[in-house]
């Protein structure tokens, strides 16, 4: 465990070093639902999810689509 | 009496191509403003549209985790999936928001671009407008564009490469209707792409004038959410936009300043 503090969503949030991405989708309950996500405003695909490692810091943004004109 | 005895061609050209492909309505919708997600669906079917428009904003973390996806109501294998960049007011922001959206449905690259200008009336900020669409294009994005209805900036966007220019008709949520038909004809007459009214219009009638200007389509999202029986209005808005088409199509009479009987007067028993 190497616990670090993150930014999700724009609030601080507080994760593992040892995570990937995937991880912390998982662990927020959010697995298999239709996403993107950013670090520090840049698209990491889908597929990236499982090898990209959060560090400490990171701005994370999770989205998904909803009602809108 | 039967339909099917019209001459052949009677009755098309109620199809919607942009950027190659072809969908079978003129009329887009999008899915904001609904009490739920089932009447989003039952509206968008009674519109009997193709193309549905969502906006991108970030998951609430840690809270209902379990409620139902928009994308489950209208799913991206039954209908075109539009994203839009409602909320943004300058170029990055917007990028930064499409590129979102094409990651979360899989790498598709139509979109609708919307860059704002101030929140009170929702007026598109056009020099940032004009920024993001070639940011946009450069990257491959197929680019809906609203805008203003000025035709020298509708040409700029053009130029650009964006498939489908979309003036407004009236300021967005206002349903005021067609304020400036003499603009947005002369936007239509210019235009190579296909024109579609985007924004204000309020009511079927709306849909059907900007149809009879000769647009190739009308994108709307209040006059049907924000109607007393919204599933109603989507039927309404779907008849009057083929109405419209119909009625450009069939070439309008002149109009007289004198009255001119439609029955002819030999032959009158007198």
């Amino acid at each position: 465990m190497n616990a670090i503090q993150i930014e999700l969503n724009g609030r601080p949030h507080p994760a593992d070093a040892t995570y990937t991405l995937a991880d912390l989708v998982a662990k927020l309950g959010l697995a298999g639902k239709s996403l993107a996500i950013s670090i520090n405003r840049e698209v990491v695909k889908r597929g990236d999810w499982p090898t990209r490692r959060i560090e400490a810091a990171d701005r994370i943004e999770i989205v998904h689509a909803i009602g809108g004109g | 009496m039967n339909l099917n005895d019209l001459p052949a061609g009677a009755d098309t050209d109620h199809q919607l191509t942009v950027a190659g492909k072809t969908y079978n309505s003129k009329l887009l919708v999008g899915t904001g403003k609904y009490k739920d997600f089932q009447e989003t669906r039952d509206a968008v079917v009674a519109s009997d549209t193709d193309i549905v428009t969502v906006t991108v904003r970030r998951v609430n973390i840690g809270q209902h985790q379990n409620e139902p996806n928009l994308l489950d109501f209208v799913p991206p294998g039954e209908f075109t999936i539009l994203p839009n960049t409602g909320g943004c007011y300058n170029a990055a922001d917007a990028v930064y928001t499409l590129q979102m959206a094409r990651e979360m449905l899989g790498g598709h690259s139509l979109c609708k671009l919307e860059v704002l200008g101030d929140e009170k009336t929702l007026f598109p900020n056009m020099p940032e407008t004009l920024k993001a669409a070639e940011t946009l294009i450069k990257d491959g994005f197929d680019v809906m564009v609203y805008c203003s209805d000025d035709p020298i900036q509708a040409k700029m966007l053009e130029d650009m490469g964006c498939v489908a220019i979309m003036p407004l008709a009236s300021l967005i949520g206002s349903g005021m209707g067609i304020l400036n038909p003499w603009n947005l004809s002369l936007i239509i007459e210019q235009t190579q792409v296909p024109v579609i009214v985007d924004a204000g219009v309020g009511t079927a009638s709306d849909a059907a004038i900007a149809m009879e200007l000769g647009c190739d389509g009308v994108l709307m999202n209040t006059a049907i959410a924000k109607a007393n029986d919204p599933i109603r209005m989507a039927l309404a808005m779907r008849d009057a936009v083929r109405a419209g088409r119909n009625a450009y199509l069939a070439g309008r009479m002149p109009k007289r300043f004198a009255a001119s009987p439609s029955s002819p007067m030999a032959g009158l028993m007198t």
